[in-house]
């Protein structure tokens, strides 16, 4: 298929055009972050869109909501604090649950994906709240050099990210956790913390992307992020990370997001009807349990 | 660490020693009155039938569970192993039968596993790894154990049985520890990895460690042993120097159609 997309449209390899499937998927990629290290831990978290909205709009009502006396800085800081603690707290909300209350992280955070939709709507009342101002915009439609700002954050991210599961003693945890998490506590370490610390990471993502969308849109729309714990669960594993924990790598995870950015460009491209992108997500995911099952059956792994 | 064989024979210094040790589950009586004495560098082998008692009378001297009633004294002081933390801080590491191993992390990860090196300290949690000196460190521990892998990066679930007993065990060792618990650790393991196994055993008594080996198989027991502990519905029913048995009075102790003839004359 990619091959086909390549014939069909040379422009598919240019810089320009990569650099602007970059700032596509900027989003689902900072979400992805958070979802490969609890999907490593073999935990999910469902509710990262719905956070992502709720997010947006808290940031979207925070910015009306200050004298646009306030120095354009102060102004932006407060927006942003307000939103990425938003998205934190749901985070730690999701974690509490899971980790101290022993709830399977599916429900906790199926229901929190409500809860937290339900408020994005109560608090909008079902309506986006738009301009937004041109240095919120900035988030998105900026450039550092050549580079995007969404692109320069996603990568910057990215990079950490990868850095931190590869090169810390935590990093290793959250691997070894989901792998053996008896084994683990066993040796000393303090599990329930860093599970409690991984899930509210994945909210402060999920926070930051609704953010993005906001500043990318000039407007907190009530449905924003719809659908995304489906897209960023797909992009992982894509990359090929477990979803029975463990096994994976968050630099793939970034491809994974990447591949299918493209597919959704290309069926564009191909003028293919928006909705099969979900059917083409979904069955990654069933194809991707299948495949893996395989590998386990054959002592692979 | 003592590199020096500890004689044996003779040896008056007790490392641990059990006295009147009991243990309830509700109306089950687990272990009544049981006495156990362990000299440094000495493999002794818990026998009995299953629900004798082996796996909780390892597991309060692992500190996992307390007695009811008894003392437990480790080199001459009276102790109390309140948590498997205080265990192994005086030098008691037990091997669990399911190893507690992490298959996706590498050997040395699995040696390391909640004490890894670290070389630069970013913040709290944020310390990064010293893979080299783990790496380094691991193949000098396993090869005190006369081991020798492909590779210390390969992942643990890559490795046979054996192997992986073998990880265990450098696990264990890695804190300089004066006794070694193993729970049925050739439970699991083909006949050709049971001989690593027990060799593995030799070389910690070769270290001066204490080894407690609890297996079902007697053979396997009296080829590693010198003494052998009967439980018998939770009591101690026989106490014996395995020069000096057979597997038939052992098989008999633990089945109880004689009464135990032969004691040890050091079993206080
Ligand atoms: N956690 C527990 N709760 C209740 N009963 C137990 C528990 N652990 C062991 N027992 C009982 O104590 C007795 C001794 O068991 P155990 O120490 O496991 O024997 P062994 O390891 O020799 O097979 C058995 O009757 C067993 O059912
Ligand atoms: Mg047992």
């Amino acid at each position: 298929m990619l091959l086909a997309l390549w014939r069909l449209s040379p422009y598919f390899l240019t810089a320009s055009n990569l650099l602007n499937i970059g700032s596509q998927i900027s989003m689902i990629a900072v979400i992805s972050i958070g979802a490969t290290a609890v999907i490593l831990m073999a935990e999910i978290d469902l509710s990262v869109g719905s956070v992502a909205a709720l997010a947006g709009a808290i940031t979207a009502g925070v910015l009306h909501g200050i004298p646009t006396s306030w120095p354009a800085g102060l102004w932006l800081g407060v927006a942003l604090v307000a939103g990425l603690g938003v998205g934190t707290l749901a985070g730690l909300i999701n974690g509490f649950f899971t980790v101290y209350l022993s709830i399977p992280s599916f429900i906790v955070t199926l229901a929190t994906l409500s809860i937290g939709r339900g408020l994005v709507l109560l608090y909008t009342g079902g309506r986006p709240i738009s301009n937004l101002g041109e240095s919120f915009a900035q988030i998105s439609w900026g450039h550092i050099g050549l580079l995007p700002v969404p692109v320069v954050i996603m990568l910057g991210l990215y990079l950490l990210a990868w850095l931190f599961l590869r090169e810390t003693q935590l990093g290793r945890y959250i691997y070894a956790i989901g792998t053996n998490k008896r084994a683990v506590e066993l040796a000393g370490v303090n599990v329930r913390t860093i599970e409690l610390g991984i899930f509210t990471l994945g909210g402060a993502f999920s926070g930051l992307a609704g953010i993005m969308l906001t500043s990318r849109l000039d407007s907190a729309q009530p449905t924003a992020g719809t659908g995304w714990e489906l897209v960023a669960i797909a992009a992982v594993v894509l990359g090929g990370t477990s979803l029975y924990g463990g096994r994976g790598s968050v630099a793939k995870t970034l491809v994974g997001a990447f591949i299918l950015q493209i597919i959704a460009n290309g069926m564009n491209l191909l003028n293919i009807q928006a909705y099969w992108q979900q059917i083409a997500q979904g069955s990654i995911i069933l194809l991707a349990l299948l495949v893996e099952r395989q590998l386990r059956r054959h002592g692979g792994g | 660490m003592e590199k020096s064989q500890i004689a044996r024979q003779g040896e008056d210094k007790v490392l641990m020693e059990l006295r009147g040790i009991s243990k309830r589950f509700g109306g089950v009586v687990a272990l009544s009155q049981v006495q156990l004495v362990i000299y440094p560098g000495e493999v002794i082998s818990l026998v009995g039938d299953n629900g004798a008692g082996k796996s909780t009378l390892i597991k309060i001297i692992a500190g996992a569970y307390q007695p009811d009633e008894g003392e437990i004294r480790f080199e001459g002081h009276r102790v109390r192993l309140r948590t498997p933390r205080v265990a192994k801080t005086l030098g008691i590491e037990t091997v669990y039968q399911d190893l507690a191993l992490v298959d996706t992390l590498d050997v040395a990860g699995n040696i390391f596993l909640g004490r890894e090196p670290t070389r630069l300290r970013l913040g709290p949690g944020l310390h990064i790894l010293d893979k080299c000196r783990m790496e380094q460190d691991a193949e000098a521990i396993l090869h005190r154990l006369g081991i020798r892998f492909a590779s210390v990066r390969n992942k643990v679930e890559q490795l046979s049985g054996g192997q992986r007993q073998a990880v265990a065990v450098g696990r264990a060792i890695f804190s300089e520890p004066k006794l070694v618990v193993l729970d049925e650790p050739t439970a699991a393991l083909a006949v050709r990895e049971v001989e690593h196994v027990l060799e593995l055993i030799r070389s910690l008594r070769a270290e001066g460690i204490a080894v407690i080996f609890i297996s079902h198989t007697l053979q396997e027991v009296f080829a590693v042993t010198d003494r052998i502990i009967v439980l018998r519905k939770g009591k101690t029913v026989g106490n014996l120097s395995t020069k000096e048995t057979s597997i038939d009075e052992v098989v008999k102790l633990m089945v109880g159609q004689e009464r135990s003839l032969v004691a040890d004359n050091r079993a206080g």
